[in-house]
């Protein structure tokens, strides 16, 4: 058993996917419990699509370099989540038309121009459902720097972000700052999503951000208990999902998305059979 | 533009500057008031004032414009012409104006206990970086007293009745330290009881000094419980005695055919648009 544990840990790759795996975890399921809670998950979905275009040209422009790709891809996100926001607000279509159009458009690009490339099979499914194991020790320092950087900005407004998504009206007659407020979740979700890009890939980006805090929704009715319960099933999820991975030679992303979903069925299973009422 | 208030917005919550309270002023002015949506006309032409301490109905039939009213007066829906001053200046600038919202409006299984939700009313005094102090939870554990609900305080907020949840709200007004508390259909769907128990929490307010602005579907309430009201189909049709304001004209003019009016001993009863639970207007 305690080999069947510690064989993977002698391969350098598989200890820094587990630190990247485990780390992206903890950010994706503490933003997704907002997400799950303001119900953004079609939100959240369309800015991991939304910033294909992003990749492609610092892939295009980097030569293949894997360096450009994370500041491609931080910029289109950002950019791509204001402009969702600009269309739902001064336009007369609904927000979800609005991140239909972008979404889906943004990510045709990204295709089109990854499709000019040669080799384009392989890096294109690295780039939609991740590569935890090609994951360097540079791209370990960049996800911890922002992955601390989002969740300290969640410690800092905690009670201006709970306030915003149990109460906008309250928010309001607070004086609240509610349109900066929201823009900065907006912006938290972007870079949760590019620190996220390896592990994941952008097609599963969501089950990371909704599955666990969903799961945590089921468990409990305290938000700083179902950030915390959501936060470790993520980052379980990511072990288990990993090791799954080595021994099953299944992809690496999957595997990991597999797993919450997995526990997310158990939980809720169990919740089904024993009636909790929370 | 919208930038540069959002970031005026961002320096008062961080250095608590609020726009002063003149004392010449009155609490709440509302003049000439219009909201005109898409779909037409919400308000027009709505005048009056208010003074500290009292406590006055809004009464009309759905979609009459209460809401509207109440949430341009909380300074959270811009008027298309006319003003709201409160203490003499625009609503905005202050944090002394607590909603109550109507209980159909909220996420009851958002995971917050109910001593979370009345702290929520101290975010605006607290400002950003700065977590609660003691003064904020003897003023949260003192609003829980009031309202009768010390005992509940862990509770998830789902678990409440619907007339501990209304009071858990006015718990969070009293926490804010309102001056002028907005209550949208606070009596709506509750039980005799459970009536009775807010009507028992307004006194409370009224010997506080508190304004309270209600809006209500029930007009023998109205007329009954209280000594002002004002009645309103976008129009304003009057302000006053309920006697005088509820007259069968006027009653008319306000609900047309959707009221029945039935001549007493004592009078005239209207029967009223008493029903519709759920049909709320929406701003």
């Amino acid at each position: 058993m305690l080999e069947f544990i510690l064989e993977p840990l002698n391969y350098a790759f598989m200890v820094r996917g587990l630190i990247a795996a485990v780390l992206v975890g903890v950010v994706s399921a503490v933003v997704g419990t907002y997400i799950v809670l303001r119900g953004m998950a079609f939100f959240g979905d369309a800015l991991a699509h939304a910033i294909l275009p992003g990749i492609a040209v610092g892939y295009l422009v980097g030569g293949g370099a894997r360096e450009p790709l994370f500041w491609w891809a931080l910029a289109t996100a950002i950019l791509s989540s204001l402009g969702i926001g600009a269309i739902s607000r001064n336009t007369q279509i609904k927000e979800d038309t609005a991140i239909g159009i972008v979404f889906a458009g943004m990510f045709a690009l990204g295709v089109a121009l990854i499709s000019t490339v040669g080799n384009y099979t392989v890096d294109l499914a690295h780039f939609l459902f991740g590569d935890v194991l090609g994951v360097r020790n540079a791209d370990l320092w960049l996800i911890a720097v922002f992955g601390g950087f989002v969740l300290l900005a969640i410690l800092a407004f905690y009670k201006e972000f709970m306030v915003l998504s149990f109460d906008p009206i309250l928010a309001a007659t607070l004086r609240l700052p509610v349109r900066l407020l929201d823009f900065l979740i907006l912006i938290l979700i972007a870079v949760t999503i590019v620190v996220s890009l390896q592990t994941v890939g952008v097609a599963l980006m969501v089950a990371m951000l909704v599955t666990p805090a969903a799961t945590a929704y089921l468990l409990t009715r305290r938000l700083p208990v179902m950030m915390a319960l959501a936060a470790s099933i993520a980052s379980i999820s990511g072990v288990i999902g990993l090791y799954i991975s080595y021994y099953l030679s299944i992809a690496s992303g999957s595997a990991i998305v597999l797993t919450c979903t997995a526990i997310f069925g158990l939980v809720w299973g169990i919740r089904s059979l024993v009636r909790v009422n929370l | 533009m919208a930038l540069l208030e959002e970031l005026h917005k961002t320096t008062q919550h961080l250095s608590k500057h609020r726009y002063p309270h003149l004392d010449d002023a009155q609490i709440l002015q509302v003049d000439d008031l219009s909201v005109r949506y898409e779909s037409g006309a919400a308000l027009e032409g709505v005048s009056f004032s208010l003074n500290a301490g009292q406590r006055l109905a809004i009464v009309g039939p759905n979609g009459a414009g209460k809401s509207t009213l109440l949430q341009v007066i909380a300074g959270v829906l811009p008027p298309t012409s006319g003003q709201v001053q409160i203490f003499g200046n625009a609503p905005g600038g202050h944090i002394c104006i607590a909603y109550v919202p109507q209980r159909s409006q909220v996420d009851w299984s958002f995971p917050v206990t109910v001593s979370d939700v009345v702290m929520m009313g101290r975010v605006g005094q607290l400002g950003l970086f700065r977590n609660p102090a003691k003064r904020d939870w003897q003023l949260v554990n003192r609003a829980l007293d009031v309202v009768s609900l010390t005992h509940l305080a862990k509770r998830q907020i789902s678990q409440l009745s619907g007339g501990q949840q209304q009071r858990m709200f006015i718990a969070r007004a009293l926490a804010q330290e309102a001056e002028l508390m907005l209550m949208d259909e606070p009596l709506t769907g509750l039980d005799v009881n459970s009536q009775e128990q807010i009507f028992t929490i307004l006194d409370q307010l009224k010997a506080q000094n508190v304004t309270v602005l209600i809006s209500l579907h029930d007009l023998q309430m109205a007329a009954q419980r209280f000594d002002e009201v004002l009645l309103i189909n976008k129009r304003m049709l009057g302000i006053g005695e309920p006697a005088l304001i509820l007259s069968p004209e006027n009653l008319l003019a306000a609900y047309g055919g959707h009221l029945h009016l039935v001549p007493t001993s004592d009078g005239i009863l209207a029967l009223g648009d008493t029903c519709c639970d759920g049909e709320h207007e929406h701003a």
